[in-house]
Order: C-alpha cells, then sequence, then structure tokens
C-alpha cells in the first residue's frame, strides 16, 4: 500500500493515473458512440437498447468505474496544473510557448473544463430521466427532442470540437505517459489518435445534425403510432 | 547593428530584480548574442557600471553553460542551438530584444542571467552513473551492441545539460533531460545492471527539486539544443513503470 502511495505520488505516478483514466474514458467514448449510432436503426433498435444499458448489472457496474474516472482525472489533473503553477513562481516577460508547442497541448484545461461543464449538462439532459426517470414517450423521442432545439445542438457540437482537441492531445500523450510511444510504433499510434480526436466526435456531431435538419418528425410520430 | 537590449538585472538571490534597457550600436551581425554582451558589458565598466553576468564556457554549444530566454524562446529563437550558437543576424536592424533567466522555481536566480542549476547535478548524483570500476578502455568489439541501439544512446548522451528544457517547459518540468540521462545508460549494457534503481532515485530527486510535471508538450526537444527526442522521455517512463510495478 506504501508502494502504491508512493507511486501515485511521484509526477509520474500522477501523469499514469490521468493517463489511464483518460483512456478509460476513450473507451467508453467507443461504447457510447456506437450506442447513438443505433438511433439511426430507428425507434424500436434504440428504445431496446436504452433499456437493456439501463438493466444491465455488467453496465452498472462498468458505471461505477465511469463516474470514478469522471472525477478522477479532471481532480487530478488540476492538482497537477496548479503544482505546475507552482513550479514557476516568477513568470515570464515574454514567453513564447506558441511557438514550440502544439496549440491542443496548450489548451487542455480549457477544452477539458467546457468538457466538463458540457458533461453535467449532458448528464441532466439524457442519462438523469434514462436512468433514473421515466422517459416519456421513448428514450428515441427524448434524444430527437433535445437535438430539435438548435441552441442544445449547436452546444453540443461546440463541445464535440473541444473533446476533439482535448483527444488531440490527450490521447498520444496516454501513451507517451505509459512509455509505449516508440519509433516503432509511433505511426501506429498516430492513426489510431486520429480516429479518436477526429472520427469519434464526427460520428457524434452527425446524430444533432440528422436530427435538427434532416429529421421529419411529422411523418415519425405517424409511423411510430402506426406501428404502437 | 543597432539593437535595443532590454535585459534582467538582479543584485542577488535576494534582490526582487528588474528589467533595465540598454542601447547596443555598432554589433556585427555575425557576432554571437554572448560577444554582443560582452561588447555591452566592456561599455559598462568603461561608464563605472556593474556589468551583466551571464555563464558561459565554451562557447561553441558543447559545454551546457549558457542559457538566457531571448524573445521569449530558451536559446532564443532557431532550432537545435545554444546562446552562444546565436547569431546577431536573425534580429533585424533597431530591434527590441528580450533576455531574461531560465524562470523557474528549481533554478533559481543567482545574479542577473545566471541561476543555479546544481539542482540537475543532485539528479545526477542521486543515480546518474554506473558504480562498476570500468578499468581501462576495453578493447571495442568486447562488449558487442547493436548499432541502432548504440546510436541512440549516443543521441542521448548528447544533452549538456543546459536546462533549456525546465526554461521552455511550461510546467518547468525536467523530464527531458532526465530522460537523457536514464535512456543513455538504459540502453548499453553497463548501464542495466542498476536501471531499476537509477531510475527511481532520479526520479524521487527529480520531484524534491520542485520541478513540475511533464504534460507532455514537447516545448522541451523544440529548445533543445542537442535536438534530444521526448521518445525518450516514454522510455523514462517506462522504465519507472517497470522499476515499479514488475
Ligand atoms: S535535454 Fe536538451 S535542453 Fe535539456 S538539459 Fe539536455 S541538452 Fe539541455
Ligand atoms: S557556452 Fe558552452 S554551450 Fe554555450
Amino acid at each position: 500500500m506504501n508502494q502504491l502511495i508512493a507511486f501515485y505520488n511521484s509526477s509520474i505516478g500522477k501523469k499514469i493515473t490521468m493517463s489511464l483514466t483518460g483512456l478509460f474514458l476513450c473507451t467508453f467514448l467507443v461504447e457510447h458512440l456506437v450506442g447513438n449510432l443505433i438511433l439511426f436503426a430507428g425507434e424500436e433498435a434504440y428504445n431496446s437498447y436504452t433499456e437493456f444499458m439501463v438493466s444491465n448489472p455488467l453496465i452498472r457496474a462498468v458505471e461505477i468505474l465511469l463516474f470514478a474516472s469522471l472525477l478522477f482525472h479532471p481532480l487530478v489533473g488540476v492538482l497537477l496544473w496548479i503544482a505546475n503553477k507552482r513550479a514557476r513562481p516568477n513568470k515570464y516577460e515574454v514567453y513564447k510557448l506558441n511557438e514550440n508547442a502544439p496549440l491542443a497541448s496548450r489548451i487542455t484545461m480549457l477544452t477539458g473544463g467546457l468538457i466538463f461543464v458540457f458533461l453535467v449538462v449532458h448528464l441532466r439532459t439524457f442519462f438523469a430521466p434514462l436512468r433514473f426517470g421515466d422517459v416519456h414517450p421513448s428514450a428515441y423521442r427524448l434524444v430527437q427532442e433535445a437535438f430539435s432545439d438548435g441552441l442544445y445542438s449547436a452546444f453540443y457540437i461546440v463541445a464535440l470540437i473541444f473533446l476533439g482537441y482535448h483527444l488531440r492531445h490527450g490521447f498520444q500523450a496516454a501513451f507517451q505517459t505509459l512509455g509505449l510511444r516508440s519509433k516503432k510504433y509511433i505511426g501506429l499510434l498516430d492513426a489510431v489518435a486520429f480516429i479518436f480526436w477526429f472520427l469519434i466526435p464526427l460520428g457524434f456531431a452527425t446524430l444533432p445534425v440528422y436530427f435538427y435538419f434532416f429529421f421529419n418528425s411529422a411523418s415519425t410520430a405517424a409511423k411510430a403510432m402506426g406501428v404502437n | 547593428m543597432n539593437v535595443t537590449l532590454k535585459v534582467w538585472r538582479q543584485k542577488n538571490r535576494n534582490d526582487a530584480g528588474r528589467f533595465v534597457t540598454y542601447e547596443v550600436k555598432d554589433i556585427s551581425p555575425d557576432a554571437s548574442f554572448l560577444e554582443m554582451l560582452d561588447v555591452l558589458n566592456v561599455d559598462l565598466v568603461k561608464k563605472g557600471e556593474e556589468p551583466i553576468a551571464f555563464d558561459h564556457d565554451c562557447r561553441e554549444g558543447i559545454c551546457g553553460s549558457c542559457g538566457i530566454v531571448i524573445n521569449g524562446r530558451a536559446h532564443g529563437p532557431g532550432r537545435g542551438i545554444a546562446t552562444c550558437e546565436l547569431r546577431m543576424r536573425v534580429f533585424r536592424d533597431g530591434d527590441m530584444i528580450v533576455a531574461e533567466p531560465w524562470r523557474a522555481k528549481a533554478f533559481p536566480v543567482i545574479k542577473d542571467l545566471v541561476v543555479d542549476r546544481t539542482g540537475l547535478d543532485r539528479i545526477m548524483v542521486a543515480g546518474g552513473y554506473i558504480s562498476a570500476k570500468t578499468g581501462g578502455v576495453p578493447d571495442a568489439n568486447a562488449i558487442p551492441i547493436p548499432k541502432p541501439i548504440a546510436e541512440e544512446a549516443m543521441d542521448a548522451a548528447a544533452c549538456i545539460g543546459c536546462g533549456a528544457c525546465v526554461a521552455a517547459c511550461p510546467n518547468s518540468s525536467a523530464m527531458l533531460f532526465v530522460a537523457a540521462k536514464i535512456s543513455h545508460l538504459a540502453l548499453l549494457p553497463q548501464g542495466k545492471v542498476e536501471a531499476t534503481t537509477r531510475v527511481q532515485r532520479m526520479v524521487e530527486q527529480m520531484d524534491k527539486e520542485g520541478f513540475g510535471n511533464c504534460s507532455n508538450n514537447y516545448a522541451c526537444e523544440a529548445e533543445c539544443p542537442k535536438e534530444i527526442s521526448v521518445l525518450h522521455i516514454a522510455r523514462l517512463n517506462r522504465e519507472f513503470i517497470k522499476a515499479k510495478v514488475l
């Protein structure tokens, strides 16, 4: 136990906490995106998917890990940020970090902060009613209604852009911290990173775009009534 | 060429310090930044003023003594050079140049542009060596080492301990320096023996010295006069995890 605390307390140990929680959240994004894309399969498919997610005990267990990561990742991040500010008490008069470090790496606090705010709103809009409430008339409708609001959809897309930037830095950084970035694997890693920072946020963005611009609520509502 | 130099002046460790502006005239564009400071210092001495203190020794980019943050860049603009290799021709006539010391809690200013970098030495003392007696120079082929490994170890060994990585890092982290030392020793058979204790001790000392935590901005690699790759930091992390977990 002492060994474990000493490990966590070291600078590299804290970074590894960031990296492991971050990567776990990345695997969750994949699951979440797959779930979201079921929306395209239609109302029935999506409703039964949410049913399954809410009632499956294994998902319940992973959910605890998920929330722990969601809290730990920003918490350790902020602690590191404070410690790092303290490591340079006298600031530079001129400091051109922008010439030396990519944009995404310089704005992780900003992107992370906005993602956190987004998550709070997001959990309130979707997770809370799905998990604890009674959704009327259905989970599918809940999503469709939320995204029919232009402002909410815009906010959702902006948050995804921030997520993209966050992962542009975070994904490769996680592997760097775990010591898995090396000459041999850097190409492969960059390719997988591209999936995470570009394709996955893009995948999420298809939903608000679809529901806001292309979803004809009247006809589908009629169809839904016909089915029921 | 003529330049306006805004330079950090600080009498000693306890002085608060401030910027002082000097007009520096008739400098050859081929002069190095340090030679420009020499010219200015001669003037200051003539006027009975205190010359600007700055670290230097080899003046050819191999000793790691020099180090000034110039216009917001450690060792000034350009890649793969130390302050002593920076030529005045990269500036334009009439430019205003801001020169300040490495700034980090672990590098307290001693005087003007000179900082105390003994923190890096203490990290070395903590484990940056091999304790076996090496004896005389061994036969070149006595211990076969694959060429790519030897190359990589040599690249890491190029670190001159200047501390620009700390100065350029937004977190004042010394990871690139420590990584260079760890990599250079861990890659070679002689260094492997003590690799486990070395990495733990050096990281522990690094944390004790008050350097910040690496957040993978890679500004260190961009400013390193020896262009040490951040992939060595990945190796340091790997060595650390191996030592702690495995
Ligand atoms: S790693 Fe590069 S910047 Fe850092 S001390 Fe060594 S030579 Fe200087
Ligand atoms: S004076 Fe030796 S490296 Fe610059």
